[in-house]
């Protein structure tokens, strides 16, 4: 038994639609198994992982809350993977915009006015854009690899906030926790309904984004260079597209995006800068980017599912007590089974026999 | 003193030269597999536990090789039998074995873990100078310095590493010479898959003899760094592998020193140096072009 692939005229649109779907299916069964290898119930398991999350309001806001920066990371590297840009850097871009945008309440904690917030986030979004500029412009003037760059700044990025949380930044008040002070109510991101509980502006800011870069990629001239120098960079050329500046351009909206993403978590959801803030958003966007087919408005409704599976994480620990760290795994196998659903929609996939084959050969003699 | 930080340096490359001279042979095959960091978490994992519950560092090695080449099977169905996109199906490579790592590593943290000895023959290790350095290391060591001259024969003076090479620089015109670009490529892939499991094997048996979760720390994107800086040259990757050893024992050794330099600063360095060193390679268009194989990243369906 062999796979064959034969590839379609062209690409399904059945396929477009469901492959999103089929691996979510697909997940879910090995999901199924995995958590029955390790002695739970499947069922339960999966019910404290995607529903329970769901039935109560204020887990609703944390839901929110989760999805916001990596709807926000994975819209911006959409720009990216769809230009063939790979920055799969946007943790550390993530976590400078915190810093970045940080540096208001922390350094002059006495400025309390109403335009601090604005020009946090402001702020926020110039410092993850700077610092994906740098593996943007190392890759359009010295031709570097930008995959293995943007990565290496990700581990100086973590470094670089582990060192100011635990030394010139340090709360003097914090008992020799490391972290900055607590934010003045200027500087805090605000709740949309306080009302029912947590969520933050962020997760608005996440909608807008998703909106605004879905318009520009479906309906200008520059979401079609995107998607021309993406696929073919020479035929980008001949039309005069610059691929230099497409390489910035990507990097640059997707590190203001992650930027962005970063001061909204501290500000909105933390409260103040603490070593704490790199959990992975900015490498399970890129999860969330694939699952969403980089469409941005797939990609909303993929940052949900993710940020559902760190609640059913959660749930599923107190509840049947599983492992915390079974999510990642999952969230791996995730990528995985989208990945493979993708073929699908370029491919016919056909199973050949050897000695079908074989007949077959000999028939054309 | 200086045999002492030689032996340190041999340690601190021994890892990325395994896990790189395996991307290499993987590459030279024309495939990108970005998820050496991911086998080689699974390989330190599956090393540590299997030296843990056995009592053999032996075994422990044995199972991270297998694991490594196993879990790399994932990646070479999806590239090269689905023709996914290589570098997407790298990072999701990578990112399953962080998190299946973490998940099979939870029962093992804090205990300790199984140290594998090292050589010693009477006499010849006792030699001044040179004796622990050359006769009294780890056995991974000596293995590390055995598979970079194999992977430079087998490259450079054998048919089979000509056909590799050719399926690397031009698939087509190799499918079209009846030589089967799939298979090779599996093969390939497997090896780099093995080796990234040894490598993080050696993490675990013998770098720190326990496990820690994502103790890998970047290895594996580094030694994917060494291959490009090595422009796909087996003994320039051995030379890459020690200065990057140098950089991060260095570090280290200043850390110890005490001096008025923030940890995290000098910890960063070994990043920084990655980031400048591929710069400075990559400067060097006519030479990056030469060395690349033909065809990496590039999907391949034979027609028939």
């Amino acid at each position: 038994m062999r796979i064959e692939l034969v590839k379609r005229p062209q690409q399904s649109r059945l396929f477009s639609a469901l492959s999103p779907f089929i691996a979510f299916a697909l997940t879910i069964a090995a999901g199924a198994i995995l958590f029955a290898a390790l002695g739970k119930n499947p069922a339960t398991t999966l019910y404290y992982y995607f529903i329970d999350p769901l039935t109560e309001l204020w887990s609703l806001h944390e839901l929110a809350i989760k999805a916001a920066p990596l709807i926000l990371i994975a819209v911006g590297l959409s720009v990216c993977f769809l230009s063939s840009n790979w920055n799969i850097g946007a943790e550390g871009q993530f976590i400078v915009g915190g810093i970045v945008g940080s540096m208001l309440p922390v350094l002059f904690p006495e400025m309390k006015f109403w335009f601090v917030l604005p020009l946090m986030l402001l702020m926020g979004m110039a410092g993850g854009a700077l610092y994906a500029a740098i593996p943007a412009m190392l890759k359009v003037r010295f031709n570097t690899n930008e995959i293995l760059t943007s990565l290496m700044l990700v581990y100086v990025a973590q470094l670089f906030l582990d060192w100011l949380v635990r030394g010139p930044w340090r709360n003097p008040a914090g008992m020799n926790f490391p972290g900055t002070v607590r934010f003045h109510e200027y500087a805090v991101l605000p709740e949309i309904l306080p009302a029912s509980g947590r969520a933050h502006w962020g997760f608005v800011f996440a909608l807008v984004a998703a909106l605004v870069v879905w318009f520009v990629l479906a309906r200008t001239l520059k979401g079609f260079q995107v998607k021309v120098l993406g696929q073919s960079p020479r035929a980008g050329r001949f039309a005069g597209f610059s691929s230099g500046r497409m390489v910035m351009f990507a990097f640059l909206v997707s590190g203001a995006l992650a930027g962005l993403a970063g001061i909204s978590e501290v500000s909105g959801a933390v409260r103040h800068l603490n070593e704490k803030l790199s959990i992975g958003y900015g490498f399970t966007a890129i999860i969330v980017a694939f699952l969403g087919r980089l469409n941005p408005l797939g990609i909303v409704a993929a940052g949900l599912v993710l940020a559902l599976t760190y609640l059913g994480g959660e749930a599923a620990q107190i509840s049947v007590g599983l492992s915390d760290k079974v999510v990642r795994a999952f969230q791996g196998l995730i990528l995985f089974f989208v990945l493979a659903c993708d073929t699908l929609i370029h491919y016919r996939i056909r199973l050949v026999r050897p000695h079908a084959a074989a007949a077959g050969e000999a028939s054309h003699v | 003193m200086f045999e002492a930080v030689v032996i340190t340096i041999a340690t601190a490359a021994t890892p990325l030269l395994i896990a790189a001279m395996g991307e290499l042979v993987v590459e030279r095959s024309g495939v990108l597999n970005l998820g050496v960091e991911g086998m080689m978490i699974m390989g330190a994992v599956t090393g540590f536990a299997v030296a843990q519950t056995t009592g053999s560092p032996w075994l422990g090695v044995f199972a991270a090789i297998a694991m490594g080449a196993a879990f790399s099977l994932l990646f070479a169905f999806l590239t090269l039998t689905l023709v996914t996109n290589q570098v997407a199906t790298g990072l999701a490579l990578t990112l399953l074995g962080l998190g299946l790592s973490g998940m099979i590593g939870e029962a093992f943290i804090g205990l300790p873990g199984v140290k594998m000895g090292t050589l010693y023959i009477p006499w010849l290790t006792d030699l001044p100078y040179v004796g622990r350095l050359v006769f009294g290391q780890d056995p991974i060591f000596y293995i590390s310095i055995l598979l970079t001259a194999g992977v430079a024969w087998f490259l450079f003076y054998t048919k089979a590493g000509l056909t590799l090479r050719a399926v690397g620089d031009n698939h087509a015109s190799a499918h079209a010479l009846g030589i089967k670009v799939t298979a090779i490529r599996y093969l390939a892939v497997m090896f780099g898959g093995a080796c990234a499991g040894l490598a993080g094997a050696f993490l675990a048996l013998v770098y720190v003899p326990q496990w820690v979760e994502g103790m890998s720390a970047g290895r594996g994107w580094i030694a994917l760094a060494l291959v490009v800086f090595a422009s796909w040259r087996p003994w320039r990757v051995l030379a890459g592998a020690y200065l990057f050893g140098a950089v991060s024992i260095g570090q280290l050794h200043a850390q110890a020193l005490g001096w008025p330099i923030p940890s995290q600063l000098l910890s960063a360095l070994p990043y920084l140096a990655t980031i400048a060193v591929l710069v400075l390679i990559s400067r060097n268009r006519r030479l990056t072009m030469v060395n690349t194989p033909a065809c990496l990243g590039q999907p391949f369906v034979p027609d028939r």
